[in-house]
């Protein structure tokens, strides 16, 4: 029973990890069909950040929303230097831009902090919550919190406030959003910076479960959009479930069946969703007109 | 192309091939410097380049200025066997250090053989050196040798039933199956094998199952990176009380700092590198091991690691072979290294012989055990 409930605290810790990172590719997607494979890297931006911020003594009630802002920085230039310039290139060259970035941000990461591998002390400490025989990280409860308050925000401001719809209308048909007086431009600026700075949140979360380094993002998205793929694109309700449902397979796998086959129960879970659901658990069943 | 021109890149190819003229002693590197093993070729290339610096300042190798002509392969197999190709007809070396990665120096390994080059990898895997060839040497210790060196540990404590938990990295994987291989002859059993992935965030429930595994008496860590700092914070995490053990592949001090409280008692092998001022000063290694991080520290502000330390060793032995055999030539050099006696590094002592190529026994392990965030020998 005790194993039980702590497969289930592990496969929960791990899936609110790649939910955070899954509602990141979210708001991008909605705004622009762009699945931005630079993802990973806001998230390690905002663990490096703290993490060196922390290391020179600052306190983390600081550290952390300074790593947030950096990441956010980091998002609102990548769009405004490499997206936009690319104007009105197909959605396939955006995306090909974005690897792009990604790789360039994983170099200047090796110049700006260092090659090695970083984490500091969880925000309520280091030592493991016990009930039933199994335990958990306070970290660990800091992360899912995290996860359900930007899964909350994200719901409502995508659909309920001005800005937020317009980055719906500007995804459904950037023409016609024009044409109704949607400043289009600013939603996607406005996209890239939300989904820049939710990165940065996740990596400030799940750095002391995780660790980080330069090189930590590819991974981190990797996970991240397979929870994406899952829950449905551009769904943030999608994003969760997709990220806690990979979490919890991988868990139960290396627990029950064998911890050499848990990343590929996770991916045939993924597939035979994918095959009867294509659009996802979540995701809106779409119409090309042609 | 006009004559012009091409008059300009034949002055400029005479000033190429000119200028090295004054350099005597050619000795090559292909080292990761960069990519995701330039943890290992970063400080094998400084440690090549203060080495280099302080021979040549001390007056070289019997007169003869040392020039290094070092590439960086990023790890890559395919980039060590173009580098190896140019350091063997344009740079025409006399002996090649390198290869920090066991698949970079496999690439490279025939191309010196071929041209007679003696080549010192600083890889860590057995096929290196077994079959033995014979133009190619290595410095680290084996996995199968850290292995058997923990099972003896064990062993000795009176323990046998080992429950295996491993990356699924290529280090971890190799020595997973290196200790899976001489469990039997070392006199343990293993009860329990599990594996994680490089990027994975928790292992509770790969230690559970070990941790309720019947008869289990301790638990063996093979991995590499920040894999093993995550598996000792949730063994710790989990309140497992079974002697734990790690591998030489975390033996630094960012592993303590990683791993935090949850590291206290883990034992691992690794080389006096790491317990400089606890040597003994009859310790043969003492010297070496003391004098490297001196001067490693002075040239470049920071501790040096265990890999560096292959380098080390690599490049002396190379220096060695010159001056005993008081020839630079590549033939004269291999027979040099091969016949490496009692050499003192800062890994282990060496003693090479044509069916040993590595040179080192259990002993140039030391069995250290984590306590109050330093290390401390065991034996």
């Amino acid at each position: 029973m005790s194993e039980l409930l702590q497969f289930v605290l592990s496969g929960v810790t791990v899936g609110a990890i790649y939910a955070a990172v899954a509602l990141g590719f979210t708001l991008i997607y909605n705004a622009s069909g762009v699945v931005n494979f630079a993802q990973g890297e806001f998230v390690v931006i905002g663990g490096m950040t703290a993490a060196a911020l922390i290391a020179l003594g600052v306190p983390v009630i600081i550290a952390a929303p300074l790593a947030v802002i950096a990441g956010t920085l980091v998002g609102i230039a990548l769009y405004r230097l490499a997206i936009k310039p690319a104007g009105k290139a197909p959605l396939v060259s955006l995306v090909i831009i974005t690897i792009g970035a990604s790789i360039f941000l994983r170099g200047v990461m090796q110049v700006v902090f260092d090659k090695q591998i970083h984490r500091y002390e969880g925000f309520s400490g280091d030592d493991a919550l016990r009930f039933l025989g199994a335990t958990l990280l306070p970290q660990s409860l800091w992360i899912i919190g995290g996860s359900f308050v930007v899964f909350a925000a994200l719901a409502w401001f995508i659909g309920h406030t001005h800005a937020g719809r317009g980055i719906r209308a500007t995804a459904s048909n950037r023409f016609a959003a024009v044409l109704v007086g949607i400043n289009t431009g600013r939603a996607m600026n406005l996209s890239f910076a939300l989904s820049a700075g939710i990165g940065a949140l996740a990596g400030v979360l799940a750095t002391p479960v995780t660790f980080t380094s330069y090189d930590a993002g590819v991974l981190m998205a990797l996970k991240g959009f397979s929870a994406t793929m899952l829950g449905g694109v551009g769904s943030p309700a999608g994003a969760l479930v997709g990220g806690f449902a990979i979490g919890l397979i991988e868990a139960m796998t290396a627990g029950y069946i064998s911890s050499d086959y848990k990343d590929a129960a996770a991916f045939i879970v993924i597939l035979l969703v994918l095959f009867v659901m294509p659009q996802g658990l979540f995701g809106r069943r779409t119409t090309e007109r042609v | 192309m006009t004559l012009a021109k091409l008059g300009a890149c034949a002055t400029a190819l005479a000033l190429l091939t000119a200028a090295p003229a004054l350099a005597q002693i050619k000795i090559g590197a292909s080292l990761a410097v960069t990519g995701p093993a330039s943890f290992l070729g970063d400080p094998e290339a400084k440690t090549l380049r203060m080495l280099v610096d302080q021979l040549n300042a001390s007056g070289g190798i019997n007169g003869e200025e040392v020039e290094l002509v070092l590439y960086d392969d990023g790890a890559d197999p395919n980039k060590a066997r173009t580098f190896a190709t140019r350091l063997i007809e344009e740079d025409e070396v006399v002996a090649v250090i390198g290869g920090s990665s066991t698949g970079a120096t496999m690439a490279m390994a025939p191309l010196f053989t071929q041209a007679e080059i003696p080549f010192i990898s600083l890889a860590g895997a057995v096929v290196i050196i077994d079959p033995v060839q014979k133009y190619v040497f290595k410095t680290p210790h084996t996995d199968k040798m850290a292995c058997l060196k923990i099972f003896e540990d064990i062993t000795k404590r009176g323990m046998s039933k080992v429950g295996l938990i491993s990356g699924t990295g290529g280090f971890g994987k190799s020595m997973r199956e290196q200790c899976l291989a001489v469990a039997g002859e070392a006199g343990v059993e293993i009860v329990a094998d599990e594996t994680y992935g490089p990027g994975d965030a928790d292992v509770t429930p790969q230690l559970t199952n070990i941790a309720n595994t019947a008869g289990i008496e301790t638990i063996v860590n093979p991995g590499f990176g920040q894999g093993p700092a995550v598996v000792t914070r949730n063994y710790a995490q989990l309140g497992i009380k079974l002697p734990f053990y790690q591998s030489h592949g975390v033996a630094s001090d960012s592993f303590i700092h990683l791993a935090g409280d949850a590291a206290e008692g883990v034992r691992l092998p690794a080389t006096p590198m790491l317990i400089p001022d606890q040597l003994a000063d009859s310790d043969p290694q003492k010297q070496p091991v003391v004098s490297y991080i001196k001067d490693y520290k002075a040239a470049y502000g920071e501790a040096p690691s265990t890999f560096g330390g292959y380098a080390y060793d690599a490049f002396q032995m190379v220096v060695a072979a010159i001056k005993a055999k008081g020839s630079s030539d590549s033939n004269d050099i291999r027979d040099g290294i091969e016949e490496t006696k009692n050499y003192a590094g800062v890994t282990g002592v060496y003693t090479m012989s044509p069916t040993d190529h590595l040179g080192l026994n259990l002993t140039a392990f030391r069995m250290l055990e984590i306590q109050e965030g330093g290390w401390v020998p065991v034996e």
